[in-house]
């Protein structure tokens, strides 16, 4: 067993470090506040090589492991989750469905601008009455002369409707399998199709400078070439792209986590009451070992289902037990940094506030803490 | 162009930093080695004139220090450097900084180059007397502090900082440089760099590769280091008890001004 990272690792770790102390850091609070989508810090990050880190040189990516992955978005988590899910969400949601399930030409015309960080893609599988139960999908497309006629609503889509979105890949019922069932298939459905709206930016309690929309699709037009991976293979493809991306999220979870705990020992060391730094009071100093105890053991997982996935073993129940648990630290973690700040942490000006708010998404998105239960105790034989 | 950056791996500035009494060296176990910070300046200097003048041009990174450290300079590659030397052994050890910019100077001499940039200080000895000695060594001109350079055929025009504003000098190549810092903070070494730098090569030399059996290390040193002592402790401040921030203010203006700080 060998827990050292490798080189190459280590310098993608410090590099995401420097670029998120640097320049993701003190923009955190402007941009949360004004809820101001970060285009400058996407192009550096496209530029640095981020937006597409481990997707293969051959297309426009860095070609980079899962585990250097797991450790850059922890790192930019740890300065802003906005920052970070923009671009977790772009690589491991927006991007990776064309990388695992397109053909050599739908690799090179979307993959290609989408790892070079020059678009963003979303990922369409919420509707507004199929969120758990995403098979639920009631958005309908029909083929009728070459083209696909579709219909329906998505919600919650993450860089769906930014300046340099692309467009969104979804999954639509596109007829009947022979047991019955809806038959689900993915459409990529670029920005200019007609019939394709977005809506406004939902207001949010957090991550309120990542781009999330509603989409609208009325009889909206899409090529028959369109069809992303095989007809009738969608709900499935969907759903491996969320086991790569539970890893994606327990990283946020730990890095948010990381800086909530940053933040909470320089505040313990500087603040004084009763005349010493709070940090010398067992009950702060053991609650700020709690939270390094945690925070390693998630992190640890985490980067066990990174790594078991660049060994190409089965990874999946260790990516949902890292989720899982990584969310539920995430939560425990910033509560506890707010404590003890006390009533400084409750104002907006103390980034801790933020991340309070920032947290609660961790234990919703991609698969509810309900939900992972849900999973964990299916692949567990329950 | 043919550029060589003398970069020198140090202590993590940031680390809280021992001397081991006996030795009076530096502990490094348990502290990270980094590219000596004014290095990294250089080399940035030293890439962006790659890229200004393009065609065949090369920046390559040279370094005196143990062969353990020698991972640390893929940073140095990671950031756009071509190739890294690096010049490793064991007599070198406690050389003063007359012995290491005798030895680095064989050295450079044996890579080769069009110009040499040189970092003005580093962060753990401070001494700041290695570019000179290394021109000296080198038989070539140094101007200190480059703020600007533009590049003729076999000659550069300088701009050089000074107390009081900047100096222009011409200068022909090869010659020796150290830069200010006014090229800018240096650049991320980005993904496809930090992929890239695995493939390019680190050459070391050993002293027999250069010819230099003696002279060097502490044998070949001028200087012998007796003693060291931490700066003494500060005295205690003076604290200003005041009613308001208005009259706290005119007893902090008045202690200045006692002093002709104001
Ligand atoms: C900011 C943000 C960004 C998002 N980005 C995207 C995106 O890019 N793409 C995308 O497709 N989706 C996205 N989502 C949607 C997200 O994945 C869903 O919100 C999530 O899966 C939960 O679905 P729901 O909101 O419909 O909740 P519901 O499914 O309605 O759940 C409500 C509650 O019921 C519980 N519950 C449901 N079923 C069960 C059960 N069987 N057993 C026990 N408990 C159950 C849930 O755990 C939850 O507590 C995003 C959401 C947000 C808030």
């Amino acid at each position: 067993m060998n827990f050292d990272l490798t080189d190459e690792q280590k310098a993608i770790q410090g590099l995401a470090r420097d670029f998120a102390q640097n320049e993701v850091k003190p923009r955190a609070e402007v941009m949360d506040r004004e809820e101001a989508f970060p285009y400058d810090l996407v192009a550096k990050m496209a530029e640095l090589g981020f937006m597409g880190l481990p997707f293969p040189e051959e297309f426009g990516g860095a070609g980079a492991d899962t585990v250097s992955y797991a450790l850059a978005v922890m790192e930019i988590a740890r300065a802003d989750a906005s920052t970070a899910i923009t671009m977790a969400a772009h690589v491991s949601l927006g991007a990776s469905p064309f990388y695992r399930f397109g053909t050599q030409e739908q690799k090179e015309r979307y993959l290609v601008p989408l790892a070079q960080g020059k678009q963003l893609w979303g990922f369409g599988l919420t509707e507004p009455n199929a969120g758990s139960d995403a098979g639920n999908c009631q958005t309908k497309a029909v083929l009728r002369d070459g083209t696909w006629i579709v219909n329906g609503t998505k919600a919650f889509i993450t860089n769906s409707g930014t300046d340099i979105s692309g467009g969104t890949t979804i999954t639509a019922v596109t007829g009947t399998r022979p047991d019955g069932k809806p038959e689900i298939s993915n459409l990529i459905v670029p920005q200019a199709t007609p019939g394709f709206t977005r809506s406004k930016k939902y207001k949010k309690m957090g991550w309120r400078a990542s781009d999330t929309r509603e989409l609208a699709f009325v009889d909206a037009r899409v090529p028959e070439a369109n069809l992303l991976g095989k007809r009738g293979e969608g709900y499935s493809q969907f759903l491996q792209i969320l086991d790569g991306g539970r890893i994606s999220v327990a990283a946020l979870s730990v890095g948010l986590a990381m800086g909530a705990y940053d933040e909470a020992l320089a505040y313990a060391k500087e603040r004084h009451a009763f005349g010493r730094p709070i940090s010398k009071f067992q009950a702060i100093a053991f609650k700020l070992v709690d939270m390094l105890c945690e925070i390693e053991h998630a992190k640890l997982m985490t980067l066990r289902a990174a790594w078991e996935k660049d060994a190409g073993r089965e990874f999946e129940q260790t990516a949902s037990l890292a989720k899982l648990y990584a969310a539920e630290v995430s939560h425990r973690v910033v509560n506890e940094a707010l404590q003890i700040h006390g009533g400084y942490g409750f104002m907006d000006e103390y980034p801790i506030s933020r991340m309070y708010r920032d947290q609660k998404i961790n234990e919703i998105g991609e698969g509810t803490n309900e939900v992972q239960r849900l999973v964990l105790a299916r692949m567990m034989g329950l | 162009m043919k550029i060589v950056v003398t970069v020198k791996l140090v202590p993590d500035p940031n680390a809280e930093k021992k001397i081991d009494p006996t030795t009076k060296r530096l502990v490094r176990a348990g502290v990270e080695t980094v590219l000596n910070p004014y290095d990294e300046y250089a080399l940035e200097a030293a890439l962006q004139l790659k890229e200004r003048v393009g065609g065949d041009s090369t920046v390559t990174v040279f370094t005196m220090g143990p062969e353990a450290l020698k991972e640390t300079l893929r940073k140095a590659l990671a950031m756009g450097a071509d190739a890294a030397v690096m010049l490793s052994d064991a007599a070198l050890e406690g050389s003063d900084v007359w012995a290491t910019a005798h030895a680095m100077a064989a050295g450079l001499k044996k890579v080769g180059f069009d110009l040499l940039l040189v970092g003005g200080l580093t962060d753990d000895g401070s001494t700041g007397v290695v570019p000179g000695a290394l021109a000296e060594h080198l038989g070539l001109a140094l101007v200190t502090n480059a703020r600007k350079i533009e590049v003729g055929s076999g000659s550069l025009a300088i701009e050089r900082e000074t107390d009081t504003g900047y100096q222009q000098v011409n200068v022909g190549l090869p010659a020796v440089l150290t830069t200010a810092l006014t090229f800018g903070e240096p650049r991320y070494a980005s993904l496809k760099g930090i992929m890239g730098a695995k493939k390019k090569p680190i050459e070391v030399l050993a002293l027999a590769d250069l010819g230099l059996g003696e002279a060097a290390g502490g044998a070949g040193s001028k200087t012998e280091l007796l003693s060291f002592a931490p700066p003494p402790a500060r005295g205690k401040g003076q604290v200003v008890e005041a009613a308001d921030g208005a009259s706290g203010a005119h007893a902090i203006f008045e202690f200045l001004r006692a002093k002709k700080l104001v």
